[in-house]
């Protein structure tokens, strides 16, 4: 691979989806609610495509397409419109979608990302508004089936399409755009970021070319990649793919390719030899819209601190590694959690080596959200403290961190961890409190003398020997009846 | 003077003075369907139980005097492209067969809580596109003043209802002057109100950017009830003017003494037959007798509307009408071998034969490398159009002109040639391009068969169409020409 990859360069743009967190859909006032409800219970004349319903324009929709947009460094166009895009597929009632053409709500932003310590920037060609369409599904293989059923509860679900330049040169980039893109949705609040329902599509636009070429190869879209692992693997045998067939002498085909994650690999779904003609043309129904500059003003400062802000702070004034820092403002919960931790108290290095190992590990495996944890940052900092004190060893805190995270409340495991470590037997208390006494001379006869602080300070000492383990009201007792 | 016979004004007098109830009102204008119905063929349903329990609440209101409007009682037809809940709707289209839509189009919910009386769906061409009604996807329409011959179209059934007494109005929808022309070759009122006056939410589309519902009346007084009715805005129709109605009655009958009507000398159109025009020049010169200042005006680009509007219309309905595709409602054709087969197998057998040339039309305008070239192109013209009546409005108060250059023709007679037929629309066209409204009233007989005098006036002005029109027919007797089918029954 590697002699091959110094003659081909690797080009990927990439199309990601985003479904809007609206309560209502794009054009009506139905549900957004596609994932719990009965089948086609969220739906009205109007998304189900009706002769003579008409769509109206979710407001809040829009705003947050123009959130996105300028949270990517987009500019924002004061004339915008939608479109339609004609096509026939069973999913869409209409026979067109409503999207948008020349005129999107957005174009030219960036996303600024770093992979392994280099800054990279990546291209923002437009952001736009559309609606979701319906799901099928199929009574077996689509290709056998006799029968197919739709389900239109998504279908006008508010869906942003967010459109990079081909600058990424790497699955690895790739990888850490979608994750830089999807944190900034999640801080934005216009999704939630989970690629598995759906609510975040990704698609790869491939191709290679020699190095120092200035025209791109010919493209392969790369669809159906439902995790960043996906993600990444499928631009990563693409390559592998594309190069072989290259190498070989033979000419690429313009054509979509499916992810099949099971296999691992990509299977050709339609060629795109002869481009698809949509015939978009503005729609009818909707009059074009005049986006104020005093609106767009109201969304800026309307933006809460975003990853790439965050990133630096974390960096500058908690003294994280850029790494460290990317990794936990890749996620707004994680950012959260993390800077709640140290608010408490926890120094911040070690915060973030456990909430980025043993806790992602755990998280990861369990598909979970890091608040969706029954560990609070309040637990984590106490873990952490016991720690600091001496009180329990890393293997110790290992053992009770997994013990905390598995239990429905991290309260009772840490209360445990604190409780048996502690010394109260009065032989082995005894032992330490001589000891003490015999290394702090100076401090008894201060004590003696009647300088109270002595005490504090022979407490101490007794918790050092005894890696904090030693219950101090038992310290303060011994040391008092000791000395006098 | 029978009751169907009669105008909306009238009817509405004498339920108050409950000379006569809804309920036999109704039962008469039913009666007159009864009568003649085989011979219009007008109506495509008639919701007989509906019109009688709609009629029963309605003289409740009146007995009560609670809530009563100026259509309350009335019985009204509607145009087929007009969805009313759990009636079926199919704009005169096979494919539509058997769909009856869950919800009502707002302009029916405004004639409902006016208690308007709903006679049943007329017919008319399919998916609005036509100017016979031989476009019909069940069958053509008769005109009443001679059953020879067409009534124009595309609403011709709600035309041949009023003309020949089964509907004492109707509501019609006007994409390139399906109200208007239809009105002048049956001899009765109609009109087609702003771009955006009235809701289209309900309405079944054929072009999203030129349709509009409209009232189609036995004279202008009739047509000023039900346009202020249904006119106003719509939180469903993104595409409706929130500006405020104005009272239309107010203003009918101040005359055209002081005011500039012109005269465009491009609609005096070749192929126009001489004693329509002769009838138009009389009408005009009625006009100046009564005040008003005449002049001549151009509107330069008129001869490309009809090319321009054969793109736009044709481009919107083939987006349009991709929801027939037989998967969710409506006719479904069945034995295809798969999704598409299916699809093709549907729509090959659902649409007619102009749907169908319509269709391709607009999908190979709006097609990669075309599009420029025909949608864009058609999309200047109307700008120009529009800025030609801006131009023409600033000399003028209002535009004078014939509606059709022909009185009614016989069936068949243009079906073999399409071009012929769209050149019925070429005077009416222009006002759905340039955004103003028109309204068609009756302005005389050509050898026995209506013609229409259309007057135009600005956008959102209907009240000064309302007003030409209203002092042309209060100096005329051509509105009170009744068809041999509406006197046969007297």
């Amino acid at each position: 691979m590697s002699a091959i990859a110094t003659r081909y360069e690797v080009v990927v743009g990439l199309e990601v989806h985003a479904q809007i967190l609206t309560q209502s859909k794009m054009f009506c006032g139905c549900s957004t609610d596609y994932l719990t409800a009965a089948p086609n219970a969220n739906t009205c004349p109007v998304c189900l495509g009706l002769p003579g319903s008409l769509p109206v324009i979710n407001r809040r929709a829009v705003e947050a397409t123009i959130r996105t947009a300028l949270a990517l460094n987009c500019e924002i166009p004061e004339f915008s419109k939608f479109d339609r895009k004609n096509y026939f597929y069973p999913d869409l009632p209409k026979g067109y979608q409503i999207s948008q053409y020349d005129l999107p709500f957005s174009r030219n932003g960036y996303l600024e990302f770093d992979l392994k310590g280099e800054a990279k920037r990546c291209g923002i060609t437009r952001v736009h508004l559309e609606e979701d369409t319906g799901k099928l599904l199929h009574e077996g293989a689509i290709h056998e089936a006799q029968a197919s059923l739709v389900n239109f509860n998504r279908a006008g679900v508010p869906l942003m399409e967010i459109v990079s330049e081909p600058d990424l040169r790497s699955a690895d980039e790739a990888r850490e755009y979608v994750m830089r893109l999807r944190a900034i949705l999640q801080y934005i609040g216009v999704n939630d970021g989970d690629m598995e329902s759906g609510q975040l599509r990704c698609d790869a636009n491939v191709s290679l070319r020699p190095v120092g070429s200035p025209d791109l190869g010919t493209k392969v879209e790369v669809k159906n990649m439902n995790s960043f692992r996906a993600i990444h693997r499928a631009i990563e045998y693409e390559i592998g793919r594309q190069t072989e067939v290259l190498e070989a002498g033979g000419r690429l085909a313009q054509e979509t390719r499916g992810w099949n994650d099971a296999r691992g690999l990509t299977v050709s779904q339609r060629s795109k030899e002869y481009a698809e003609d949509y015939r978009y043309f503005p729609e009818p129904d909707l009059p074009p819209l005049d986006v104020s500059r005093k609106w767009v003003a109201e969304i800026r400062a309307g933006l809460p601190e975003l990853p790439a802000a965050r990133r630096e702070r974390f960096m500058t004034a908690l003294g994280l590694s850029p790494y460290d820092a990317s990794l936990l403002t890749a996620s707004r919960p994680m950012a959260a959690f993390f800077e709640e931790t140290v608010r408490l108290g926890a120094p911040a290095k070690t915060a973030a080596n456990w909430i980025l190992g043993d806790f992602s590990r755990l998280l990861n495996a369990d598909r979970k959200e890091i608040d969706e944890a029954s560990i609070k940052p309040v637990h984590l900092q106490q873990l952490i403290s016991l720690i600091d004190s001496g009180a329990i060893t890393g293997k110790m805190a290992k053992q009770t961190f997994e013990a905390m995270y598995g239990a429905p409340d991290a309260g009772p495991a840490l209360e445990a961890a604190r409780g048996s470590t502690q010394i109260s037997e009065d032989a082995e208390l005894d032992r330490i409190v001589d000891q003490v006494i015999a290394e702090n001379a100076k401090s008894v006869a201060d004590f003696k003398a009647g300088k109270a602080p002595a005490l504090k300070f022979l407490i101490g000492q007794g918790m050092k020997v005894s890696k904090g383990r030693a219950n101090p009201q038992r310290l303060d007792a011994l040391l008092r009846e000791k000395i006098s | 003077m029978k009751l169907f016979q009669r105008t909306i004004r009238d009817l509405h007098q004498m339920l108050v003075d409950r000379e006569i109830s809804s309920v036999e009102l109704t039962a008469a204008v039913l009666d007159q369907i009864d009568a003649v119905g085989d011979k219009t063929k007008a109506y495509l349903l008639v919701t007989r139980e509906l019109a009688l329990r709609q009629a029963h609440a309605a003289d409740e209101r009146l007995r009560a005097k609670r809530d009563v409007r100026p259509l309350t009682g009335i019985p009204i037809a509607l145009k087929d492209v007009l969805c009313v809940t759990d009636v079926a709707s199919t704009a005169g289209s096979k494919i539509l067969g058997g769909f009856t839509p869950p919800y009502s189009a707002t302009v029916v919910e405004r004639l409902e809580a006016e208690g308007a009386v709903f006679l049943g769906k007329t017919n008319c061409d399919e998916f609005a596109m036509g100017s016979s009604n031989e476009n019909s996807g069940y069958w053509p329409v008769h005109n009443p003043w001679a059953l020879d011959r067409v009534p124009g179209g595309s609403s011709g059934g709600s035309a041949a209802a009023v003309a020949s007494g089964e509907a004492i109005a109707a509501l019609g929808s006007d994409t390139g002057g399906s109200i208007r022309q239809p009105a002048a070759l049956t001899g009765i009122v109609g009109m087609k109100p702003t771009y955006g006056r009235v809701s289209r939410y309900g309405l079944i589309a054929f072009a999203s950017s030129l349709d509009q519902i409209g009232p189609m009346t036995r004279d202008v007084v009739d047509g000023a009830l039900l346009l202020q009715a249904i006119a106003g805005h719509d939180p469903r129709d993104s595409t409706s003017s929130s500006r405020p109605v104005p009272d239309y009655l107010a203003t009918l009958a101040d005359g055209v003494k002081g005011m500039r009507l012109g005269v465009p000398k491009e609609y005096f159109v070749d192929g126009m037959e001489p004693a329509v025009e002769q009838s138009i020049r009389d009408a005009i010169r009625l006009l100046e007798q009564q005040g008003a200042s005449i002049e001549e005006v151009s509107l330069p680009h008129s001869d490309v509307a009809l090319p321009a509007y054969y793109i736009i219309a044709p481009a919107e309905a083939s987006s349009n009408l991709a929801r027939y595709d037989g998967t969710r409602y409506g006719f479904q054709a069945g034995g295809g071998r798969n999704i598409i087969e299916e699809y093709m197998l549907t729509r090959q057998q659902g649409f007619g034969a102009e749907v169908k040339r319509r269709i391709m039309l607009g999908t190979y305008a709006l097609s990669s490398g075309y599009y420029d070239a025909y949608y864009l192109q058609a999309q200047k013209v109307r700008t120009l159009i529009i800025e030609d009546f801006k131009q023409a409005f600033k000399k003028v108060d209002a535009l004078l002109g014939a509606t059709s250059p022909t009185a009614a023709f016989e069936l068949g007679a243009k079906t073999q040639d399409p071009v012929a037929m769209y050149l019925n629309d070429i005077i009416t066209i222009p006002a759905n391009l340039g955004n103003v409204c028109g309204i068609s009233v009756p302005g005389g007989l050509v050898d026995g068969l209506p013609i229409g005098l259309q007057v135009i006036a600005p956008g959102f002005q209907e009240e000064v169409a309302l007003r030409v029109a209203y002092a042309f027919e209060a100096a005329t007797e051509f509105h009170n020409a009744r068809s041999p089918l509406m006197g046969a029954a007297a």
